[in-house]
């Protein structure tokens, strides 16, 4: 399967139309969906539900751009990608977009021919044991044996912390999230390392999630956002302000609750596109914004929604909350 | 008039026309090609992907934990190529070594007279040929790490060798001076056994008196580099490995991964293996082992000078070709995150960099070149076992 994408993906750049990077957003519309690489199954982030509904913060952001583009935030195609396979499908036009937890990296950013859009969650890598162990921290784990899933910035961040604290590990190395986390189950390895959103995530999907424990350490940055091809802009300007739509929305405080109500802040107004022209500059109809806020909600509704305290993944704010709270989540002003 | 007639004509003709056609054919080859070459490089260019064989030079800085030759996250990208090829090598080795023994018990098993074991042998086949070899590989991988226990509480064999979930723990043997005396009375011990075998056969042939050369052949193979080793005063010690921490350090592991790839790959090969062993069997008549017998051949002989020679000539093409799968199979591993090829280089590579033409295009050519190398020795092999013109 995954061989498969990767040849036909090849076999697309070779055989594929001249120029199909040109205009994504006039491609969408003709297609009347967005294709949105997502997780193979993340719960919080990207992950179908029992009724076969893609929900999550990274599906969100999908959600966001097409009630943007076509004004229905229904009208997504979700494409579950593996890591491996994520950024060979967005290079070659498989998708439109990719929202799939996927960490911000210079080399990503400038060698692969694709855009990071912004940061829809600010993350770090982490480890979770099994309580049993009676681990504390994670400079005990000399000489364990670590589960990973390949080709993520994960694996490259533990091999130079392992480096840096002198500490010999074991790797095991698996292609999807599902196996990685059932080789931790099954106890082929002792600890299991990925962004600790992940990690959560993981422990809130487990039969007992006291049996588990999170490890105090996190070792690395990862901010983690939706990724579009280099070399389409227009395109580039849609992704980014969504997602800067639903940051400001929770900003100026309205939610898809109040997206109707007329209020005396001018920010609010612009943002909801009751005043100026901004819409034009993103080559969109003036309510784009209004149909985000009002079908997929602001950024704090979307968080609580799937990752927040009262889920059972159960992640607090921390560095996620808005620049004013604490945080560092901070969109370029609607003007 | 008279020059359109010539072209008429010449159109005509059979034996132009073919080549005209022929021509034709490799030009729209050679144009598609062409396109689709020059249209990736347009779309490359376009999409500012970054291009060329520079990432080969750059530091991999993830770790693989199975590795023949040095490997640590310091080591470059083209280091990863090579460890990955090694393992691929190696897997492919082990699985034709073990797929090759197995399908020959089958083979042989399936034409028993005794109906169980001919039945038995049946069903195998039937099972594991019918299994897609994806769901083998997984389902062993995930069976082993259900049924092996924790390291603390691991099967023990004699303090040496230890099961668990994490691999098979094996001491590892460390030669140290003197040990290569050994070696080299076991290559003159080979080397003896041949010449005595071209010494009897010989004999065999001038007086008709045949000596079995079995006993002697084994005595020599093992008896000479075993006084050797005594002689040198047992230049060879065993690692043994011991559980410190988490795991087990020292002694040599299999990794669950390896052996489970190895052990589906060898199963499912096998079947394959068992027909060919078994058609080729099955198209010696009958009558040639009558006729054999006749001659006053002994069952043995009659196996070994008639029915044999025959029948690996129908066997060992297709048991060949089974080999060729099994080495094009084992990049199915990247399912379970054993490190050969194509899940260290063309998988975990390809993604760190993200050039997708260069790493899949060496991934391909490596194991075309493998496919190739087996396939001429099959027809080194074809030739030589063909029926000799007389």
């Amino acid at each position: 399967m995954n061989k498969l994408l990767k040849i036909s993906a090849v076999s697309l750049l070779a055989f594929g139309a001249y120029g199909v990077q040109a205009d994504t957003l006039s491609d969408v519309q003709d297609k009347g969906s967005v294709s949105c690489g997502v997780s193979k199954g993340l719960a919080g982030f990207s992950a179908a539900n029992s009724a076969g509904v893609w929900t999550g913060v990274d599906v969100d952001v999908c959600r966001a751009v097409a009630a943007a583009t076509l004004g229905d935030a229904s009208a997504v195609k979700f494409v579950p990608l593996t890591a491996k396979e994520r950024f060979t499908a967005l290079q070659s036009g498989e998708i439109d977009m990719l929202s799939r937890n996927t960490t911000w990296t210079i080399t990503r950013d400038a060698s692969l021919g694709l855009n990071f859009a912004g940061v829809n969650y600010y993350d770090g890598q982490g480890f979770m044991v099994k309580s049993s162990l009676g681990i504390g921290s994670a400079m005990d784990l000399g000489g364990a044996a670590v589960c990973i899933q390949a080709g993520t910035t994960t694996e490259l961040n533990l091999a130079d912390w392992g480096k840096a604290n002198g500490i010999n590990y074991t790797s095991v190395v698996s292609d999807t999230n599902a196996q990685t986390l059932s080789n931790y189950d099954a106890g082929r390895c002792d600890v299991l390392t990925t962004d600790a959103s992940g990690l959560y995530s993981m422990r809130a999907a487990s039969k007992d999630p006291s049996e588990h424990v999170v490890l105090p350490e996190i070792i690395s940055k990862e901010p983690l956002g939706p990724v579009v091809r280099q070399g389409d802009d227009k395109w580039f300007n849609i992704v980014r302000w969504s997602l800067n739509a639903m940051i400001t929305a929770e900003e100026v405080g309205v939610t898809s609750a109040t997206a109707d109500v007329v209020s005396n802040n001018p920010e609010r107004e612009r943002l909801m596109g009751r005043s100026g022209n901004t819409h034009e500059y993103v080559g969109l109809s003036s309510d784009w914004t209004y149909n985000i806020i009002k079908q997929v909600g602001n950024y704090s509704e979307s968080f609580e929604r799937n990752i927040g305290l009262n889920t059972p993944i159960g992640i607090a704010r921390g560095v996620n909350a808005l620049w004013t709270q604490g945080g560092i989540l901070y969109s370029p002003p609607f003007r | 008039m008279k020059q359109l007639k010539s072209i008429i004509s010449i159109l005509n003709n059979n034996e132009l026309r073919g080549y005209l056609f022929q021509a034709i054919a490799l030009a729209a080859i050679v144009l598609m090609a062409y396109i689709a070459i020059d249209n990736m490089f347009i779309n490359i260019e376009a999409r500012s992907i970054h291009t060329g064989f520079s990432f080969l030079n750059n530091r991999a800085g993830f770790d693989i934990n199975e590795f023949l030759i040095d490997y640590s996250p310091e080591s470059t990208n083209l280091r990863v190529f090579y460890v990955g090829l090694l393992n691929t090598i190696v897997i492919a080795i082990v699985g034709i070594f073990f797929a090759t023994i197995i399908g020959l018990l089958i083979g042989i098993a399936r034409l028993s007279n005794n109906y169980l074991i001919s039945k038995l042998a049946g069903g195998y086949i039937e099972l594991f040929r019918n299994i897609p070899i994806l769901l083998q590989i997984l389902f062993w991988y995930n069976l082993s790490l259900i049924i092996f226990p924790h390291p603390r509480k691991s099967f023990e064999f004699f303090d040496a060798i230890f099961i668990n979930k994490r691999g098979f723990y094996v001491p590892k043997p460390i030669a140290e001076d003197g040990f290569l005396f050994v070696v080299v009375a076991l290559i003159i011990a080979i080397i003896g056994v041949i010449a005595m075998i071209k010494h009897f056969k010989k004999k065999h042939e001038k007086t008709g008196i045949y000596t079995s050369t079995f006993l002697y052949s084994t005595l020599l193979i093992i008896g000479l580099p075993t006084i050797t080793y005594f002689i040198m005063g047992s230049p060879l010690h065993l690692d043994y490995p011991a559980l410190k921490g988490f795991n087990f350090k020292g002694g040599m592991v299999f990794s669950p991964e390896f052996t489970a790839l190895a052990f589906a790959l060898s199963v499912y090969t096998a079947t394959y293996i068992a027909e060919a062993i078994r058609s080729g069997i099955e198209a010696v008549d009958k009558g040639q082992k009558e006729a054999a017998a006749a001659i006053g051949l002994t069952p043995v002989q009659s196996l070994k000078l008639v029915v044999l020679p025959q029948a690996l000539r129908v066997a060992i093409p297709p048991t060949i070709n089974q080999y060729l799968n099994l080495t094009k199979n084992s990049s199915l591993a990247t399912a379970i995150g054993y490190p050969e090829l194509m899940s260290a280089f063309g998988g975990t590579v390809l993604n760190q960099v993200g050039q997708a033409v260069e790493i899949l295009g060496m991934t391909m050519l490596v194991y075309l070149v493998i496919s190739l190398i087996i396939s001429l020795t099959l027809n080194i092999v074809n030739k030589k076992m063909s029926i000799k013109g007389r």
